[in-house]
C-alpha cells in the first residue's frame, strides 16, 4: 500500500480499521510486530526549525538523516546520539524520527546530555480510536498538564502513531577528542569510567571494549577547552592504566559512531541483548552471561552482550535493578522470548490499563512490549 | 477560582475515619482539630484558603500506604503536600479532603557517588539534597528559586525547574526512580539507579502529575559533579528586541551558558532600589553565566561579550571575582522580594518560543496599561520561560480579580505565539480554567484517561489540573460512592 501523506488520512484508516497494524517508519529496526504495515514514511518534511531557539518541529515519517543534514548546516546537532540499527541488524531503508522517538533510541551521550526523551518536547499521535492528540509543544520548558510526551517516548507504538515530533536540538561541539586507558580489565574499566564521569570535564562518552581492553573517554567542545580537559582526563585516568589520546576529531568521531552503532557485533553471530543496569553492577553481571562478546557503554550502565542463539538473559540479572531487551535474533527466538523484561505485576497491570485506554481495540503493533 | 462544595456524606464520616487513621498512625501525626489543621489551608498560592478535615504527616511509606488505602475505603479526597511552597495552589485543600503531607520524611537513604546517584525520602527539602552530597562535590541540579523550603516530593509533583536547567534541564531530566502509592495503598517501586526504566515511561507521567497519579515517598535522582567555577556577564540594553536578538546569537553561536536571565526596566530599578546592585538604567538587562575552569570561563565570556557588542549594549559588565558574580546577580536574586516590599503581585510562569519575545513583551504591555495595573518581567531567557509580576494591592476591592483577568490574558497570549500557560509552576487551580485555550477536549481526555489507570475514583488531589467542567462527570462519580 501507498504510504499516506497526511495525519488526517491516517487518522481515518486507523478509525475504519478493522485487524492489527503494525506501524512502520523506516523498518530498520528490526521489528515484526503482528499486523498489516501501517506505513508512517508518506508523513515527511520540517514544519519548523529555529536554531536560536534550540527547536526543530518535523513530522514523524521524516527520515533522520534529512534532519541531521539541516541541522548541520547551522551547527547543530540531535545531542542523544540516536543509535542507527541498520549496521547491527543487517536492515536497510532510512531510519525515521518517529521511530526513533518511539523506540527511545539514545546513544553514548546519553549520560552526560540526556536520552531522546530528555530532548523531545512535544508530540502529535493519533490514538487507537483514530483520534488526533497533541501534548506538550515546542517550548523547552512546559508542565501544562500530564506529559504525554514522555510516556510515548519509548512505548514502541503500542500507544499510538505519532504524526508530529518536536525536539530540543542543541549546538555542534566545534571539536572532540578521546582518552583511551588501556590495560584496565573489567572491574578497572567501569572504576575508570566512574572516575572520568564523576569528574567537572563535562565527559560526555564513557565505553569500554574488552575486545581491545580500552575504556574510551570522550570530551567535546571548544578547541581550547577539549585540550585543557583531555590534559586533565590524562593525569586523573593515569592510575587506572595505560593512558594515550586520540585528538583527531574525525578518528574520534568514527570510533563512537562504532559505540553507538555496536558495530563490533556486526558481523560476528549470535543475538545481541541491552542491558540497562546500576553501572557498578556490571562487572559482575557480564560474569553471569556467558557472552560471547560485550561492549559497554553509559560508563557501564548500558551492557551489549552477544551470546549464542536463543539464550535468555533477563533471569540472569537475578537480584540486580535494571533489564534487559533482545535487540537481534531470528524470528523464532523473537517469538519464543519476546523482546522485552516482563515487569512486576502492579507495573503490568498499569501498564496494561493505559494500553486498554489509548487502544482499546488493541491493534496497535501486537506482540511488542507485553501486548499480545 | 471556585473549588467544588465539600460532600456533606464525607464530613459525617470525619470521626470514623479519625479512628481507623489513629490505628495505623501515631498521635502525633494525625492532625484534626480547627485551630491546628487550619495550618494547612493554604499553599503559597496564599488569595486561596480552605482548611482541610484533617492532616496526617505520615513517617514511612508504610504509613502512607495505609493512610491512602483507609481514605481510599472510605471514599475521601487525599491532597498530597511537600512544603506548601506551590504559587499554583497545587496543595490547596477543600473542606472535605485529608491533607497527606510528606514534611517528616526527610532522610537520606543512600548516596553513590561511583554510580552518581543519592536516594532520598521525599520530603527532603531540594537544598539539602545538595547539602548532602557538596562535601564531595556533587550537587542536584534542579534549583527552583524556593529551593530552601521546597520538598522534593514537590519538586516531582510539579516537575520544578530553576534558573540552571538551560544546562542541567529539569527535574524529570534527572529523575531515575520513584517508590510511588497508589490510592488503593498498592506501593510500586519505578527505575532505580540504571539510567532508564523498564517497559513504557510511567517515571516520565508521574513527574509532573500534580499528585494526582499517587505519592511519591522515595526518589533517586542524579547527581552531578560541580564544576570547577561560575562567573556571570552581565549586559543592559536600550530595547528589549535587541536583548532577545543577542540571546538568539548567543544560543547559535555554539556557547551553551548554564542561565541566561532578562530582567525589564521595573524589575531593574526596583530590584536595584532594594539590593544596591549597581545595575544600570535601562529597558533590559541580561545575565549570563558560563562554567567551566578559569581559562574556559574567560574564553566562553569572550565569545559572549564579542557577540554582545556588536547588539551596542549601554552596559557589559564581566564578572572577575566571586564578589562580582555575588554583586551580579544580587538584584536577579533579590527581584520578588524587592518586589513584594512595594506590593502584592501574582507571579506567572508562561513559557513562549524565545523569537517571540518582543512581540509577547509589547502586548503585556498594552494589556496592562488597559486594564490599568503595572506588569514586571524577570525571564529565563535561555528557555523562554517568563515570569511576567502583575503588580496589585489586595487590600483594594476588585484588584485580585483584575490581576487575575489580566495574568489569564497575558497565559492566553503566551499560547497564541506557540508557548504554554506554566514552564515550571505548574497548573493547580490557578491556571486550571485555562487548559482548554492549549488543548483541545479530546487533548484532556487523554490526559485524564491516565488519572482514570492510576486512581480510577478520582479521590487523588481531584479538583486540580482540569478545568472543573471537564473532570466534573468522573469526580461525581467518585464521590457519589
Amino acid at each position: 500500500m501507498t504510504p499516506l501523506e497526511t495525519e488526517a488520512d491516517l487518522a481515518g484508516l486507523i478509525a475504519g480499521a478493522r485487524d492489527p497494524l503494525a506501524i512502520r517508519g523506516g523498518g530498520t529496526r528490526g521489528l515484526r510486530p503482528q499486523g498489516e504495515a501501517l506505513e508512517t514514511s508518506g508523513l515527511t518534511g520540517i514544519d519548523l526549525y529555529e536554531p536560536g531557539a534550540l527547536t526543530l518541529v518535523a513530522a514523524a515519517g521524516t527520515p533522520v538523516g534529512d534532519l541531521q543534514r539541516l541541522l548541520a548546516t547551522e551547527n547543530q546537532r540531535l545531542a542523544f546520539e540516536p543509535m542507527d540499527h541498520r549496521p547491527l541488524l543487517g536492515t536497510t531503508g532510512e531510519p525515521t524520527i518517529g521511530g526513533v522517538v518511539a523506540g527511545n533510541i539514545s546513544g553514548p551521550r546519553r549520560v552526560q546530555a540526556g536520552a531522546c526523551r530528555d530532548f523531545l518536547l512535544g508530540v502529535r499521535y493519533i490514538d487507537g480510536t483514530g483520534t488526533v492528540i497533541k501534548n506538550g509543544g515546542r517550548v523547552m520548558k512546559n508542565v501544562t498538564g500530564y506529559d504525554l510526551v514522555k510516556l510515548m517516548a519509548g512505548s514502541w507504538g503500542t500507544l499510538g502513531v505519532l504524526t508530529q515530533v518536536s525536539l530540543k536540538v542543541l549546538p555542534r561541539a566545534e571539536t572532540q577528542a578521546t582518552v583511551v586507558v588501556s590495560d584496565t580489565r573489567l572491574a578497572g574499566a567501569v572504576r575508570a569510567m566512574s572516575a572520568a564521569l564523576g569528574s567537572p570535564y563535562e565527559v560526555s562518552g564513557a565505553a569500554f571494549d574488552p575486545a581491545a581492553d580500552s575504556v574510551f573517554i570522550r570530551i567535546e567542545g571548544f578547541v581550547d577547552s577539549v585540550a585543557y580537559r583531555l590534559g586533565r582526563l590524562t593525569d586523573l585516568l593515569s592510575g587506572h592504566g595505560t593512558v594515550t589520546a586520540i585528538e583527531d576529531t574525525d578518528a574520534s568521531d568514527t570510533l563512537w559512531k562504532r559505540i553507538r552503532d555496536v558495530e563490533p557485533f556486526a558481523d560476528a553471530p549470535g543475538d545481541v541483548w541491552r542491558l540497562s543496569v546500576k553501572p557498578s553492577d556490571a562487572p559482575e553481571i557480564c560474569g553471569r552471561l556467558d557472552a560471547e562478546g560485550v561492549l559497554l557503554d553509559w560508563g557501564g550502565g548500558l551492557i551489549w552482550a552477544r551470546v549464542p542463539s536463543a539464550t535468555d538473559l533477563r533471569g540472569r540479572l537475578g537480584a540486580f535493578g535494571g533489564h534487559a531487551t533482545l535487540v537481534r535474533a531470528d524470528a523464532e527466538t523473537r517469538a519464543a522470548l519476546g523482546m522485552f523484561q516482563p515487569e512486576s505485576a502492579p507495573i503490568q497491570d498499569i501498564s496494561a490499563r493505559l494500553r486498554a485506554r489509548f487502544d482499546p481495540r488493541g491493534i496497535f503493533n501486537r506482540g511488542l512490549m507485553g501486548r499480545t | 477560582m471556585e473549588m467544588p462544595p465539600p460532600n456533606p456524606a464525607i464530613l459525617a464520616r470525619k470521626s470514623r475515619l479519625i479512628e481507623r487513621l489513629s490505628g495505623v498512625l501515631p498521635a502525633d501525626a494525625l492532625i484534626h482539630e480547627p485551630a491546628e489543621t487550619r495550618a494547612y489551608e493554604c499553599d503559597a498560592l496564599t488569595a486561596y484558603r480552605c482548611p482541610p478535615m484533617l492532616a496526617v504527616l505520615p513517617s514511612t511509606t508504610r504509613e502512607v500506604s495505609d493512610v491512602l488505602r483507609i481514605c481510599h475505603e472510605e471514599g475521601v479526597p487525599v491532597v498530597p503536600r511537600g512544603a506548601g511552597t506551590s504559587l499554583a495552589g497545587g496543595s490547596l485543600p477543600t473542606a472535605d479532603s485529608v491533607i497527606l503531607g510528606v514534611a517528616r520524611m526527610n532522610a537520606v537513604l543512600e548516596t553513590d557517588y561511583d554510580n552518581r546517584i543519592i536516594r532520598v525520602q521525599s520530603g527532603r527539602t531540594n537544598l539539602s539534597v545538595t547539602g548532602a552530597v557538596e562535601e564531595e562535590d556533587f550537587f542536584y541540579a534542579p534549583d527552583p528559586s524556593s529551593q530552601l523550603a521546597c520538598a522534593i516530593s514537590g519538586n516531582i509533583a510539579m516537575n520544578s525547574g530553576g534558573a540552571h536547567c538551560l544546562k542541567y534541564g529539569v527535574t524529570t531530566n534527572n529523575l531515575l526512580g520513584v517508590t510511588l502509592v497508589m490510592m488503593d495503598g498498592t506501593v510500586i517501586d519505578i527505575g532505580g539507579a540504571h539510567l532508564d526504566a523498564a517497559g513504557l515511561d510511567l517515571l516520565g507521567v508521574i513527574c509532573g502529575s500534580e499528585g494526582q497519579l499517587g505519592v511519591v515517598t522515595e526518589a533517586t535522582l542524579r547527581i552531578l559533579p560541580k564544576p570547577e567555577g561560575a562567573r556571570p556577564v552581565l549586559m543592559g540594553f536600550d530595547d528589549s528586541e535587541v536583548a532577545g536578538a543577542c540571546v538568539s546569537d548567543i544560543i547559535k553561536a555554539g556557547v551553551l551558558p548554564v542561565a541566561i536571565e532578562f530582567m525589564d526596566r521595573l524589575c531593574i530599578r526596583t530590584s536595584d532600589a532594594f539590593a544596591n546592585a549597581g545595575y544600570p538604567d535601562c529597558e533590559a538587562l541580561l545575565i549570563v553565566e558560563v562554567e567551566g575552569s578559569e581559562a574556559e570561563i574567560d574564553a566562553q565570556l569572550a565569545r559572549i561579550v564579542e557577540i554582545a557588542r556588536r547588539h551596542n549594549p549601554v552596559e557589559l559588565r564581566e564578572s572577575k571575582s566571586p564578589e562580582e558574580s555575588a554583586r551580579i546577580w544580587l538584584g536577579r536574586k533579590s527581584a520578588f522580594g524587592a518586589i513584594g516590599q512595594i506590593n502584592d503581585y501574582m507571579c506567572l510562569d508562561g513559557t513562549i518560543p524565545v523569537s517571540a519575545l518582543p512581540e509577547v513583551l509589547r502586548r503585556i504591555g498594552e494589556l496592562a496599561r488597559d486594564i490599568g495595573l503595572d506588569v514586571g518581567n524577570v525571564f529565563h531567557a535561555g528557555d523562554g520561560n517568563m515570569h511576567p509580576l502583575i503588580l496589585f494591592d489586595a487590600n483594594k476591592p476588585g484588584d485580585l480579580e483584575r490581576c487575575e483577568a489580566l495574568g489569564a490574558e497575558i497565559l492566553k497570549l503566551c499560547v497564541d505565539v506557540g508557548g504554554c500557560l506554566t514552564g515550571e509552576h505548574g497548573v493547580g487551580i490557578e491556571k486550571r480554567d485555562l487548559m482548554l485555550h492549549q488543548y483541545s477536549p479530546e487533548d484532556l481526555e487523554a490526559q485524564m484517561a491516565v488519572k482514570d489507570v492510576f486512581d480510577p475514583a478520582w479521590l487523588l488531589n481531584p479538583a486540580k489540573v482540569f478545568p472543573l467542567s471537564q473532570s466534573q462527570a468522573r469526580r461525581t462519580a467518585a464521590t457519589a460512592a
